[in-house]
């Protein structure tokens, strides 16, 4: 048919989409994931839900990480600032501002986005490896800074009071119940708010920036503000899902809170499943806790393991698991590529 | 006031033990524009070895550099070659993250085969040792050591960069690998070659850290970061700025540790915060054209 | 014996075919000017000879060895050396270290440290001026000086007059005949069409990765060299 081939008699018009069948699918597929999982409180045991939980703040820090490092192109060491900062944010508003703990879990990330300003003043005149270990130390000052706070509980930390883990509900299976949902809801509100950062105009400066700074910052792209812009959202995100982890915990520590393991998990999740997507993090969380039920009484072996599989990835395959897949299959599930299509007018 | 000038002058000296840390990782990043962050992990593993070394052979810590010094060389050489060659390229994430994962293998490895007890090489009578400067005022006689070693390594690798055949092909292959190439630089071996000799600085900063402080498989990481602060802070390029921001380190920390003791590294990473914002590109940097 | 024989040499950058069936052959003591408009394959080409860009074992062949698959490195031994294109000094070294970097193999013959500076007296003051610092024309002197210190028996120019002042690349070419006076042969590829054809014994031009003329340079027109330039 004619449509086959281009008219070349007239200008050939094309237009941007994003969308694809595939997409269009999988919306619908995640709509109905997401319904199922809104019920869990429903017919999920208790140790299936605190699973869930734990599942769903682990993919909500990698997208974080992912957001950073994959898109903006900052590979930061030091999230567990946040984590920690997040965590120790929710004692805090809640015991000294007698805030609600459902509701101190977005200001901690409020908080954790302003105080990731001065962070950024100082790391950001670090640049590539340099500025991945300079997080650490950020990270390590803010370890060492909590543990000189005596209010805090200093270095052996303090428990959640248990008048604030009553305020959240009433009965403990409803308190099971809100917790999940908040999980739940942060981590789609989260990766919502990443597709939909990915879709603005940010989206196509992060992909410019990305692909060349030079290139980009002489169209005219903020490389600064931008890349800003990603690592305050991270730190929001980061520090917002760190105060979340705490109401699960109830008791933190220090050297808890800012466990570089909080980084070295989650850049696990992401390599595995591939860095750069908003599917790869999602692969690497399911991968991650696949092999983390079996194996993880092995220990040191379990963990050596994990090592020696990033590494392998990262040489062999580093586009992750979703990389081989999209690329094998040219799928994607969260469209925010735009494509050329060329439009054939009819004979 | 001789309390204070004693924990200034032990500032200082540590500061040798800081900067034979940060030699190694100076010479990998100036050769390979590689951040190794096992480079901690591999002193602790210097430390190990040499503490195998010592239950096999008895000899003292300062003997068993002859075993250790030749298996980090081989360690070195072979990790580059078979493995981080292939991460080098202008993408920085695939060799900090294979570099982020060969550490936590080597941490765990350590904490099977030794467990984590914390481990001392004794090197006898030296280790307490110490000289009267003047009435209150001592300095041990290992910190001394250390910091002449210190100086000695910095002046050999000068030497090597600026004055031999090697040490022109190393600059030369970290400007341009590819026309190092048409100059007959098999630059695979170079590179290998580079991180094996600063494997063999590991391996003497591991050996002294070993004798001076206890060790344990999980110190690494704040071993990496002392180096990576030293570096930071005397500046990127200069290997005697190293030393100076190994000095500036090792004072903040002891004078950190003079007002309060649980201020101890956070006074140093606060050292180094500073001079970040001060001086971003380091006290003593070597402008480069790249 | 040919110096350098070329046999259907085809390269490629990943998918992207730069050269298509090269035949090309070279003696010794000649020199070979070659020429083409940007992107016409002929820095590909150079890369190719001295092991930059991989190609098929036999599709090269020096004083009889095949070289197609030798390392870029093992291909400086066997007495090949180029002046690259934007001559690509180490910037962190002086004159004279990037000079001794061009004796790294340590291949014996006429030039010697001593003797590049009787060739260049200009680079003389210069010897402990990093890289960066020096003019154009100084920069090219010490690249090809550089090359010389290998001690070649072929000696490649990629893009010898580029970025280069009219007089600079006058002087250069000057001393051309006392290099080849050594006993070296010459492959220089030029943009500078008049220079090529007034040094050259014979003359090859690339269009789009394929020969398109070859000849001596005073039985070729300018209408056969501008068709075979630009294609036709």
């Amino acid at each position: 048919m004619s449509d086959q081939y281009l008219n070349i008699t007239s200008t050939p018009q094309f237009v941007v989409t994003r969308s694809t069948k595939l997409s269009r699918f999988g919306v619908a597929a995640g709509v109905i994931i997401i319904l199922a999982l809104a019920t869990g409180p429903l017919w999920l045991g208790r140790a299936d839900m605190r699973l869930l939980v734990e599942i769903f703040y682990f993919l909500a820090l990698a997208q974080m990480w992912n957001l950073l490092a994959g898109y903006g192109g900052l590979v930061s060491v030091g999230q567990q600032a946040f984590v920690g900062l997040g965590g120790y944010l929710l004692f805090i508003l809640t015991i000294h501002f007698g805030v609600g703990a459902i509701w101190s879990i977005p200001l901690a990330g409020i908080a954790g986005a302003i105080i990731s300003l001065p962070v950024a003043f100082l790391v950001f005149r670090l640049r590539g490896h340099y500025f991945a270990i300079g997080t650490w130390v950020v990270a390590e000052v803010f370890l060492l800074g909590f543990a000189q706070v005596i209010s805090l509980g200093g270095g052996s930390g303090m428990s959640l009071p248990i008048s604030i883990i009553r305020s959240i509900a009433a009965t403990r299976a409803g308190r099971d119940a809100a917790v999940y949902w908040i999980a739940l809801v942060l981590v789609i509100v989260l990766i919502g708010g990443i597709y939909l950062l990915l879709r603005s105009r940010y989206g196509l400066a992060l992909t410019s920036i990305r692909d060349s700074e030079e290139a980009s910052s002489s169209l005219g792209v903020d490389n600064f503000r931008t890349k800003l812009l990603v690592y305050v959202i991270a730190a929001f995100g980061t520090s917002a899902i760190g105060a979340l982890i705490y109401l699960t915990k109830l008791r933190i520590t220090p050297s808890a809170a800012f466990d570089i393991n909080w980084t070295t998990t989650v850049i696990f999740i992401v390599v595995i499943g591939g860095i750069g997507t908003i599917e790869g993090p999602i692969i690497g969380t399911i991968v991650f806790f696949l092999l983390r039920e079996p194996l993880a009484e092995f220990g040191s072996w379990y963990l050596m393991l994990l090592g020696a599989t990033a590494v392998v990835i990262m040489l062999k395959a580093p586009e992750g698991l979703w990389g081989i897949i999209a690329r094998r299959y040219g799928l994607h599930f969260f469209p925010v590529q735009r494509q050329l299509r060329w439009i054939v007018k009819d004979d | 006031m001789t309390e204070w000038l004693g924990s200034i002058i032990q500032g200082f000296l540590i500061g040798g033990l800081y900067a034979m840390f940060a030699a190694g990782l100076a010479i990998i990043f100036g050769v390979m524009r590689l951040v190794n962050i096992t480079h901690g992990d591999l002193i602790v593993l210097a430390a190990f070895v040499a503490m195998v070394a010592i239950e096999i052979t008895g000899v003292n810590p300062f003997v068993s550099l002859v075993i250790v010094l030749p298996f980090m060389f081989v360690f070195g050489y072979v990790l580059q070659r078979v493995v981080l060659n292939f991460t080098l390229g202008d993408d920085l994430l695939p060799p900090l993250l294979v570099t982020f994962g060969i550490s936590i293998i080597l941490q765990n490895l350590l904490l099977e085969l030794f467990s984590a007890d914390s481990q001392r090489l004794k090197a006898g009578p030296v280790e307490t040792l110490s000289i009267k400067v003047m009435e209150g005022l001592e300095i041990g006689v290992l910190p001394l050591v250390i910091f002449v070693v210190a100086i000695l390594m910095i002046v050999i690798i000068q030497q090597l960069f600026n004055r031999t055949r090697l040490g022109r092909a190393f600059r030369a292959t970290s400007d341009d690998p590819v026309t190092a190439q048409l100059m007959g630089i098999n630059h695979n071996h170079i590179f290998a070659l580079a991180m094996a000799m600063a494997l063999v600085l590991v391996g003497i900063a591991g050996v002294f850290l070993g004798i001076r402080t206890n060790f344990d498989p999980s110190i690494g990481p704040s071993r990496l970061l002392f180096a990576f602060e030293a570096v930071i802070i005397g500046g990127l390029g200069s290997i005697w700025g190293t030393l100076a921001g190994g000095i500036i380190l090792g004072v903040a920390q002891n004078v950190g540790a003079k007002i309060d003791p649980g201020w101890q590294i956070l006074a140093g990473h606060i050292a180094f915060l500073i001079v970040l914002v001060v001086r971003p590109n380091g006290l003593f940097p070597r402008t480069r054209d790249e | 014996m040919s110096l350098l024989e070329v046999n259907n040499l085809s390269a490629f950058y990943g998918d992207f075919q730069a050269l298509f069936n090269i035949d090309f052959s070279m003696e010794e003591g000649e020199t070979l000017a070659v020429i083409g408009a940007n992107g016409a394959g002929k820095s590909t080409f150079l890369k190719t000879i001295t092991g930059l860009v991989d190609t098929e074992v036999d599709d090269l062949n020096y004083n009889g060895v095949s070289i197609g698959g030798l390392s870029a490195a093992d291909i400086v031994g066997l007495g090949i050396a180029m002046v690259p294109e934007g001559r690509r000094l180490f910037p962190s070294l002086n004159v004279e270290e990037n000079l001794l970097m061009g004796g790294y193999k340590g291949r014996q013959g006429h030039w010697t440290l001593d003797r590049i500076y009787e060739l260049f007296p200009a680079l003389i003051e210069r010897r402990t001026v990093p890289g960066t610092a020096l003019s154009g024309g100084e920069q090219q002197m010490t690249a090809i000086g550089r090359a010389l210190m290998a001690n070649p028996d072929l000696l490649l120019f990629d893009e010898l007059s580029l970025g280069l002042a009219p007089i600079i690349i006058k002087n250069i070419y000057e001393t051309l005949p006392k290099i080849k006076s050594e006993g070296v042969s010459v492959l220089l590829v030029e943009q500078d069409i008049n220079q090529a054809l007034s040094v050259s014994d014979r003359v090859y031009c690339f269009q789009e990765g394929r020969v398109s003329l070859n000849g001596l340079p005073n039985t070729l027109s300018r209408e056969q060299i501008s068709a075979a330039y630009f294609g036709s």
